[in-house]
């Protein structure tokens, strides 16, 4: 019915020039990332190395205590496996006398305060090492609005944000992430036991289809759910869509002048490079 | 000019694939000025850049700021004309009428004067694209005489319409050359991404229903997350691929034309004899006149 099947080859030859062409083009060589351990960054870091070449990307692992140990080790195996420099600073320290401060902190509050002190983290590399932060969001999530704004989703340029979970785990493959971290779980392990499908509520086989057919070919409601997709889950995915639309955009600026930033002061960002 | 002297019978065409620096004209003239050089070089008698090969692509608001007029006194286009009595070339920029009107604009240089200028006539405004936002539409479809014979020049989303190449053939023109600053896009199982797949069906259907030398040049380079896909082709009055530029880098893409195959292809194959002008315009007449 969907295939989102890549042709992986073009997909590298495409994201490595991106990765190279917009690193270069503002006066920049080199390259920082947050290494989670996980499919995302790991496939980002791997673009990052072929584009610029493993001494020019700076790898950071960014442990709170209650990170699973699998997490520090398969980002290692990315270190290890193309030799990148690296560094480990683990964020408890940072992270902890803001949670200690309500003793009724969520899970989700949490969360997002170690995600945003990771972006803390990667942007004060970003100038000790002279590299830009790269992105490590997929498509999948940027539509369902599953991240921090501020925190994993801040970076200088993204990689890997068309490609849904499916297809970038074709990438990974294609490029060889070590099959550990493309076999488990994905998770953004900010608490014990957490996986992005038990908290989503569904799988990214079945939600990268359905929002193939929403975003990509443009089906209505109604044509999904014809295609055989369950009703209330078609209802569930686009309200998340809608509902995140402000994480996928600057803060909207109200109107004064005749001229007015994000409204009528349009220059891509490459302008003049 | 043709004026109805002998014309050359071989055509040495080249396609730069650039990649452009946004807004910087004076940095994207330097650069035209040195793939002419190297086409000179390889005895090029024709050389086409891409569209906006003079200012890049997404311009938005640097549209005026980076408009030229293709004159002898015009500090870019002064470089280009002295350089066309060694080749003939195009290129494309931002035109600025005496209204100050910007278009998307081709201009084909030989011999020290503008023979033609042609302002893009369809600007894409849906999807990715927001031309229409910041340029004026073009209002006219013309061949013009060459020393290589009558050329058509469209760009880009012009030849996403079957009408205006179809307008060139009738006007005269036997080569048509193509200009793009196509976004890469469309990624599936396939070697080829769905926007180079659909340009490139096209060129060879036009050079083959219109028996005539069909040439794309499409610019290379990113432009925040866009990428240029390249590929510059050129196909034969048979409709048959001559060659292909490389996809997504810059290249300069040479090959010789036997201006004669345009006899031969058509004595074996007569559609332009037989295309019945008038049954169109009879036709046409009445579907617009339906009201």
């Amino acid at each position: 019915m969907v295939d989102l099947t890549i042709n992986t080859d073009v997909a590298h030859q495409i994201l490595t020039g991106f990765i190279k062409s917009e690193v270069t083009r503002v006066g920049y060589s080199r390259a920082v990332i947050n290494l989670s351990g996980g499919l995302d960054s790991a496939i980002s870091c791997v673009l990052a190395v072929n584009a610029l070449g493993a001494e020019n990307v700076f790898a950071l692992r960014l442990p709170y205590r209650t990170s699973s140990q699998d997490s520090l080790d398969h980002a290692q195996l990315i270190i290890d496996q193309f030799k990148i420099p690296n560094e480990t600073i683990d964020i408890s320290d940072m992270v902890d006398p803001l949670i200690k401060r309500d003793p009724n902190i969520s899970n989700l509050r949490k969360g997002n305060i170690m995600a945003r002190v990771r972006m803390i983290a990667l942007y004060d590399q970003s100038e000790v090492f002279k590299g830009l932060p790269i992105g490590t969001s997929n498509k999948t999530e940027i539509l369902l609005g599953y991240s921090t704004l501020w925190g994993d989703m801040a970076s200088a340029i993204n990689p890997i944000g068309d490609l849904y979970k499916t297809q970038a785990r074709q990438l990974a493959r294609s490029i060889n992430v070590p099959a550990p971290i493309i076999d488990k779980p994905p998770s953004a392990d900010l608490w014990e036991g957490q996986t992005d499908e038990n908290e989503l509520g569904f799988t990214y086989d079945e939600v990268d289809k359905l929002l193939y057919l929403l975003v990509d070919q443009r089906y209505s409601p109604q044509e999904c759910i014809e295609e055989g997709f369950n009703e209330k889950f078609v209802t569930a995915v686009i309200t998340r869509i809608r509902r995140n639309q402000f994480k996928r955009m600057m803060p909207p600026i109200a109107k004064l002048s005749n001229r007015t930033i994000g409204y009528d002061f349009l220059y891509l960002r490459d302008w003049g490079t | 000019m043709f004026n109805g002297k002998i014309r050359a019978m071989k055509l040495n065409l080249s396609l730069a694939q650039i990649a452009t620096k946004l807004g910087d004209v004076d940095a994207n003239l330097e650069k035209h000025l040195t793939y002419i050089k190297q086409a000179k070089e390889q005895k090029t008698d024709l050389l086409v850049f891409p569209e906006l090969s003079l200012t890049g692509y997404v311009l938005q608001d640097l549209v005026a700021s980076v408009a030229h007029k293709p004159t002898d006194d015009d500090p870019v286009f002064k470089h280009l004309l002295k350089a066309s009595h060694d080749l003939d070339l195009v290129v494309g920029f931002v035109d600025e009428d005496a209204r100050h009107r910007f278009y998307i604009a081709s201009a084909y240089l030989s011999g020290g004067k503008v023979l033609h200028v042609h302002h893009k006539v369809y600007l894409p405004t849906y999807g990715l694209f927001d031309e229409g936002r910041f340029f004026a539409w073009g209002d006219s479809i013309r061949s013009f005489d060459t020393r290589f014979g009558r050329v058509g020049m469209l760009i880009c989303e012009d030849f996403w319409h079957a009408s205006p190449p179809y307008l060139l053939w009738l006007d005269g023109a036997d080569i048509m050359l193509f200009s793009s600053a196509s976004p890469g896009r469309g990624l599936n199982d396939k070697e080829k991404l769905d926007s180079a797949r659909w340009v490139e069906r096209v060129s060879k259907a036009y050079a083959s229903m219109f028996t005539a030398f069909v040439a794309h040049c499409n610019r290379v380079g990113f432009e925040d997350g866009l990428l240029f896909w390249g590929g510059a082709t050129v196909n034969d009055p048979n409709g048959e691929l001559l060659v292909q530029g490389p996809y997504f880098e810059e290249a300069l893409t040479s090959v010789g034309l036997d201006l004669n195959q345009l006899r031969r292809s058509r004595a074996r194959l007569p559609l332009l004899r037989d295309e019945r002008t008038a049954l169109v315009q009879k036709e046409l007449d009445r579907i617009l006149s339906r009201g």
